[in-house]
């Protein structure tokens, strides 16, 4: 039940500091990334402020354990492979074509633009296919 | 202009809380992406609640914030419904692909100086730049 409570929060503190940061308007998720035209720095910031308090979160989990038990995730192999750069290549093809990632598209689902949900509904689609997808590409000879 | 910025930092600041928030108390890794497509194509279920616990927290009190205040923030999108599911497809493809998004590999991955994070940090950033270069100024569609 804790772990419920605490996912709970957790996930309404993030859509909360979402709506706040102004990265539920695609309009300043597409500025940071029209570098060559009216350019708005307010990604960075909301970038830079969400690593500070994860950076002493790591630090903090070192040789412990989570409140609620079990134990922190490894970190994973540090390896750079194909579906690492090609789906982020896709992800942010898509990121600057509607200017929406999963948090923020998720936390405005609320806000009753259709758009929103259109594209929610697309991704959902997305998500189902690529377990299929993934395996054709790795059964796919590898060329780097 | 520069009280989005103020907003941006506090925003930002209360996105890396409950990052913290989630793997201090939970153990878990704060990737929307993740959360939501284990969901999604099943390889989730060995921990569905805390899952859908958290979508419920992340559509939920953003929805309930709107209803009391009577209004939604501004959401300026561009695009026709088609270039909208284009985009989703792409984003639902490519941050299952790659294993994360903007939350698991931006916030989490750079704060661990995770190299994998940081490399596909910069892969979705120069991609949506580029991505947004030719769709707003070449093609003119969004």
């Amino acid at each position: 039940m804790k772990r419920l409570a605490f996912s709970a929060a957790s996930g309404g503190l993030f859509g909360l500091g979402l709506m706040i940061s102004g990265m539920t308007n695609p309009a300043k998720v597409q500025g940071w990334l029209d570098f060559l035209g009216d350019w708005d720095p307010t990604l960075a910031f909301v970038l830079g402020g969400a690593i500070v308090p994860m950076f002493f979160a790591w630090r903090y989990a070192e040789g412990r354990k989570p409140a609620l038990g079990g134990s922190f995730p490894s970190k994973p192999e540090q390896v750079i492979d194909r579906n690492l750069i090609l789906g982020s290549a896709l992800f942010g093809a898509g990121w600057g074509l509607a200017g929406l990632c999963p948090g923020p598209a998720m936390a405005s689902i609320g806000y009753g633009n259709p758009g929103v949900w259109v594209f929610v509904i697309a991704m959902v689609a997305g998500m189902a296919v690529t377990p299929w997808a993934r395996r054709r590409l790795d059964a796919a000879p590898a060329k780097g | 202009m520069y009280l989005d910025w103020v907003y941006g930092l506090i925003g930002g600041l209360m996105i890396g809380g409950a990052a913290a928030l989630f793997l201090l108390a939970n153990g878990r890794i704060m990737g929307a992406s993740g959360l939501l497509g284990g969901v999604v194509d099943g390889s989730g279920r060995g921990n569905l609640g805390e899952r859908l616990a958290f979508l419920g927290g992340l559509v939920g009190l953003p929805l309930i914030v709107v209803l009391l205040r009577g209004g939604a923030p501004e959401t300026e999108m561009t695009g026709n419904v088609a270039v909208l599911a284009a985009a989703g497809l792409l984003v639902g493809i490519g941050t299952r692909l790659a294993n994360g998004c903007t939350s698991g590999h931006g916030v989490c991955g750079i704060s661990r100086l995770s190299i994998r994070g940081i490399a596909a940090t910069v892969a979705y950033l120069a991609a949506g730049a580029v991505s947004l270069f030719v769709f707003r100024h070449i093609l003119g569609v969004v």
